[in-house]
């Protein structure tokens, strides 16, 4: 089912739906329409880019405000995503990885805030999959170069402290649940908040608008201004989702890099 | 009536993570009352939790929408 783009009639209000997440191209590129969303992840990795390269280009003794922040953001993503998740021995290879995710992510989202731009890149479901299967191969590719490929299934597929009798049952269930469904799952998870909180912030705006303008009156008004308000604290509640998001989008990776390499039985 | 399948859907589905997440802050909540210090530790965890459980819960808003 689709919903017409928001034009307030005098008649109906057309409420936002998934077609309102189709933007219009600005150019092309050999066919291809560059889109609002395309643009904003490039500019997102400029961005994140850029931050770090300022912060950490003099790197003094005693640090400047820039390399201030700097630093306590990558040692933030560095000790509490990799020492404690993955643990000590190894987390070094993975910390570029994991800050790299989560800056992005951040950015990118953060991007649903920011006056201008205000359209979280990852309601595009198809950006969330692609940032998923990069982590889906990160961590199969970890666990298979440590274990092996048949060692690596095992370790995945087979749980430890079960009678052998019911593995035909569990050995199936846990390999569709930790190799097909954890990337599915990541992606879904990113995407659907980030859609449904736009969606929630259209609904209010473009309803209270609606209901101040066509619908008229002291009702009219009272509930589109209260509409508004909502939209507002709505907002509030749509930055916490945004930090909360990129965190635990990292966090699984880091748990999934660290369930790869994990030496069990 | 009008309206659309999807959403009664939607609400019963959401029933189940909003007693998973109620379940989960709980236990965090019980587990700082009795150990104060260990609220850097359990918040983590809580978080952890409460995005896995809130995961179906907006696997369900989005679907009922685009579905």
């Amino acid at each position: 089912m689709t919903f017409a783009m928001s034009a307030p009639t005098a008649e109906e209000f057309h409420a936002p739906g998934p077609g309102n997440f189709n933007l219009p191209g600005f150019f092309d590129v050999a066919g291809e329409a560059i889109t609002k969303p395309m643009f904003q992840l490039v500019l997102a990795a400029v961005l994140v880019f850029a931050f770090f390269y300022l912060a950490l280009r003099r790197g003094a003794l005693v640090p400047s405000r820039l390399q201030f922040a700097g630093e306590s953001a990558y040692g933030m993503v560095r000790n509490g995503l990799g020492r404690d998740i993955i643990g000590s021995h190894d987390f070094q290879k993975f910390v570029p990885y994991l800050v790299t995710v989560f800056f992005f992510l951040l950015v990118n989202n953060l991007f649903a805030s920011i006056p201008v731009i205000q359209f979280p890149t990852f309601s595009r479901a198809s950006m969330a999959y692609a940032l998923a299967g990069l982590s889906w191969i990160v961590y199969n590719a970890v666990g298979i170069r440590k274990h092996g490929l048949v060692g690596y299934l095992k370790l995945q597929t087979v749980p430890s402290g079960v009678s052998p009798f019911m593995y035909p049952l569990l050995v199936p269930l846990e390999f569709f649940s930790n190799i097909v469904v954890r990337p599915v799952t990541l992606a879904l998870r990113l995407f659907a908040n980030m859609f449904a909180g736009h969606l929630l912030l259209m609904l209010f705006a473009t309803g209270g608008l609606y209901l101040i303008q066509d619908y008229g009156g002291a009702i009219g008004i009272v509930s589109g201004v209260a509409a508004w308000v909502l939209a507002i604290a709505i907002s509030f509640l749509e930055i916490l989702v945004q930090f909360l998001q990129a965190y635990v989008f990292a966090l699984l990776n880091a748990m999934y890099i660290q369930g790869a390499l994990a030496d069990e039985h | 009536m009008d309206g659309n399948l999807n959403m009664i859907g939607y609400g019963l589905a959401a029933i189940g993570p909003g007693v998973g997440i109620g379940l989960i802050f709980a236990a965090y909540i019980s587990g700082v009352a009795r150990q104060p210090e260990a609220q850097g530790r359990l918040q983590a965890i809580a978080i952890l939790g409460f995005a896995l459980a809130e995961a179906l819960a907006i696997i369900g808003i989005a679907l009922a929408f685009v579905l």
